[in-house]
C-alpha cells in the first residue's frame, strides 16, 4: 500500500453507537411511555453530556465577560472563548482561526455576508446566483439585497431527480458577483458538487458563498479544498448548543469588510462623531458575545473529532441506505430527492394521501421525532408539486432498529387511512 | 391515534362536504396556517340574514380539512347572528376529537377563515383577531 493512501476508515460499529447513546442524556427519555426514536438531528441534533457539562462548568467556575477583565477568571472565560474558534478553524481547514466569525446561526452569518459584502460590492444590474433547493435563510436575504440594489436574482434549477441542473450553469453565472448555494439540500439530501460549482463561480469572477448548516454536522468538510470565499454553518445542528454559529471567510475579504452590527468590542478608537474598527473576527462581534455557546461548540467539535468524521459520514449513509432500501419496498411510499450516490443520511417522504402533519402526529405517538411541513423551502416543494413532505434524518446516534421503528410507524399510518 | 384518525375523519378528509366554491359569494376569505401550509378559502352565500350556501376550497392535514369541511355543515342554512356566536367549543364538540395543543391551529383554521370572511363582510372596521380562541395566530 501507498504511504500516501490512507486506508479507509470504518463505519462505527453497533458498539461504538450504544456507547455514543450513552453520551446523549435525552435517548433516555420516554415520550408517551415509549423510547424515544429521534430523527429529527437536519432540524437540530441532540446534545452529548460532553458540551453540556462544558457549559455548565463555565457557568460554575468562570463565567466573566471577556476581553474586558483582568482578573483571573475572566482570563479564562476569554481562553476558552478563542480556544473554543481555534477548534473550530482546525475542524474545517481554516487558515487562521480569525477567519471564523462568531454568529447566531447560520442564518445570521449568510446574512452578515449579504448585508456587509454584499452591500459594498452589489450594485444595480449586477447578478446573484442561487439555485432552487436553497433554505430560506440563503434565499431571502439575497432578495432583500437584490431589491435594494435592484440586482438580479437567477436560479440554477433542481432536476426532478433533486440534482442541480448544472448544464447552463456558465451562462447563468456569466457576469455575476455571487454564487450562494447549499452544500447539501436540507429537504432532499442532496450532496452537491461544491468544488465545482466554486471552480465555476470562480472562473465567472463570482464569489462563492456556501451554505454547510447540513454539511458541516456530517461530512468532513475542508474550506481549503472547497476553496470557497464564505461558508456559515450552526453549532446546533453538530451536536453543539443553539444561539452560535459560524461565518468563515477569507481572511482579505473580510479585512475589506465594513461591520455588520456595530457596538462593543467591534472598535478600536470611538470619537463622538467617528470610530475605527477592529480587525476581524472582533469587527464581527459587537457586544458580549455567547461566551456559554463558544464554549459548547468547542466542545462539540471535540467529540465529532474524537469519533471521527469520515465515520460517522459512513455510519449515517449506512443508515440511510438501509432505510432507502425499505422505503423504496413500501407500496404507498414516495422517496423524493436522488439515488444513493449523490445524497446523504436525509430523506424526504410521503405516503399515499395522508398528509405530512398526519404522518408525524402518528410517529410521534410512537415515539417517533420526524419533521413535517415545508423544510423552509417553499420553492422548492411547489418544484416537486407537493405542499408538505416527512423528513426523517440521522445522525451517529441512531441505530438499525430506529429505522425499523420508523417502517413500523408508516405501516400503522398506512392502516389507519386504509392504504394498502 | 385510532381515536384521532377516526373513520368519519377520513371520510371528511377524503370527501370534503361543499366542496368548491360559489360565483360572486356575498361573504370569502382565505387564509393559511404558514407553519404548515394548511390553506382553506370559504366563500358564502347570504340571503335575509341566513347563510343559505357556503363552499370551502383547501389543503393540508385531514385535521384542517375535516374540520373545516363539518364546519360547512354546521353553518348552511343557519342565522348570522347564530354563525357569529359559534366557537371553538363547537367547532371541537363536532370533531369529536381530542386535539394535541399542536394541532389546535388545524382544527381552528376553518372556523377562523369563516370569522374573517364574515368580518371582512360586515364588520370592516374589526381589527383582525389572531386565532377564535384567542391564540396568537
Amino acid at each position: 500500500m501507498s504511504l500516501l493512501t490512507a486506508p479507509p476508515q470504518p463505519s462505527l460499529s453497533a458498539a461504538d453507537v450504544a456507547r455514543i447513546r450513552e453520551d446523549f442524556p435525552i435517548l433516555a427519555e420516554r415520550p408517551h411511555g415509549l423510547p424515544l426514536v429521534f430523527l429529527d438531528s437536519a432540524a437540530s441534533s441532540q446534545k452529548p453530556v460532553q458540551v453540556i457539562d462544558s457549559m455548565d462548568d463555565y457557568y460554575r467556575r468562570y463565567h466573566a465577560n471577556i476581553h474586558r477583565g483582568v482578573y483571573h477568571i475572566s482570563e479564562l472565560a476569554t481562553e476558552a472563548y478563542d480556544d473554543a474558534r481555534a477548534k473550530v478553524a482546525a475542524f474545517i481547514g481554516a487558515p487562521s482561526a480569525d477567519e471564523c466569525i462568531y454568529v447566531r446561526n447560520a442564518t445570521e452569518g449568510l446574512n452578515l455576508v449579504a448585508y456587509s459584502w454584499g452591500r459594498q460590492h452589489v450594485g444595480p444590474g449586477d447578478t446573484i446566483v442561487l439555485t432552487e433547493m436553497e433554505h430560506h435563510s440563503n434565499l431571502v436575504p439575497w432578495q432583500i439585497l437584490a431589491k435594494e440594489r435592484q440586482a438580479r436574482l437567477r436560479f440554477v434549477r433542481v432536476t426532478p431527480e433533486g440534482l442541480l441542473d448544472l448544464d447552463d450553469l456558465d451562462s447563468l453565472l456569466e457576469g455575476a458577483k455571487v454564487f450562494a448555494f447549499t452544500a447539501v439540500s436540507n429537504t432532499l439530501g442532496t450532496v452537491n458538487p461544491v468544488e465545482h460549482l466554486v471552480e465555476r463561480a470562480h472562473a465567472a469572477g463570482a464569489i462563492a458563498v456556501v451554505d454547510a448548516c447540513q454539511a458541516v454536522p456530517r461530512m468532513p468538510v475542508d474550506v481549503r479544498r472547497w476553496k470557497c470565499d464564505f461558508m456559515a454553518f450552526s453549532a446546533h445542528k453538530m451536536l453543539g448548543p443553539t444561539g452560535i454559529g459560524i461565518l468563515w471567510g477569507r481572511s482579505d475579504l473580510l479585512q475589506g469588510m465594513p461591520p455588520f452590527n456595530s457596538g462593543g468590542g467591534m472598535i478600536n478608537v470611538v470619537h463622538l462623531e467617528s470610530s475605527t474598527y477592529a480587525s476581524p473576527p472582533a469587527r464581527f462581534e459587537a457586544g458580549t458575545p455567547a461566551i456559554a455557546e463558544a464554549v459548547g461548540l468547542g466542545a462539540a467539535v471535540d467529540y465529532l473529532q474524537a469519533v471521527g468524521m469520515e465515520r460517522i459520514h459512513r455510519y449515517e449513509m449506512e443508515l440511510a441506505a438501509g432505510a432507502l432500501a425499505q422505503l423504496t419496498q413500501e407500496s404507498g411510499v414516495t422517496v423524493y430527492g436522488p439515488h444513493m450516490a449523490a445524497r446523504t443520511g436525509v430523506i424526504s417522504l410521503t405516503v399515499g394521501d395522508i398528509h405530512a402533519h398526519d404522518l408525524a402526529t402518528i410517529l410521534d405517538s410512537a415515539g417517533i421525532c420526524v419533521r413535517a411541513g415545508h423544510h423552509c423551502n417553499q420553492p422548492l416543494m411547489e418544484k416537486l408539486g407537493v405542499p408538505a413532505t416527512t423528513r426523517a434524518s440521522f445522525y451517529l446516534y441512531n441505530t438499525p432498529s430506529e429505522v425499523d421503528a420508523l417502517m413500523a410507524g408508516i405501516r400503522r399510518a398506512k392502516a389507519l387511512f386504509k392504504i394498502s | 391515534m385510532d381515536e384521532l384518525y377516526r373513520d368519519f375523519i377520513l371520510d371528511h378528509y377524503r370527501s370534503p362536504r361543499n366542496s368548491g366554491t360559489l360565483e360572486n359569494p356575498d361573504a370569502t376569505f382565505e387564509d393559511d396556517n404558514p407553519l404548515c401550509g394548511d390553506r382553506i378559502r370559504m366563500d358564502l352565500r347570504i340571503q335575509d340574514g341566513v347563510v343559505s350556501d357556503v363552499r370551502f376550497k383547501g389543503r393540508g392535514c385531514a385535521i384542517s380539512q375535516a374540520s373545516a369541511s363539518l364546519l360547512t355543515e354546521a353553518v348552511k342554512g343557519r342565522a348570522l347572528s347564530e354563525v357569529a356566536a359559534i366557537g371553538k367549543d363547537e367547532v371541537l364538540g363536532n370533531v369529536g376529537i381530542s386535539i394535541s395543543p399542536a394541532r389546535l391551529k388545524c382544527a381552528l383554521l376553518g372556523l377562523k377563515v369563516l370569522k374573517q370572511a364574515l368580518a371582512v363582510k360586515y364588520e370592516p372596521s374589526t381589527e383582525e383577531k389572531a386565532y377564535p380562541d384567542g391564540t396568537p395566530s
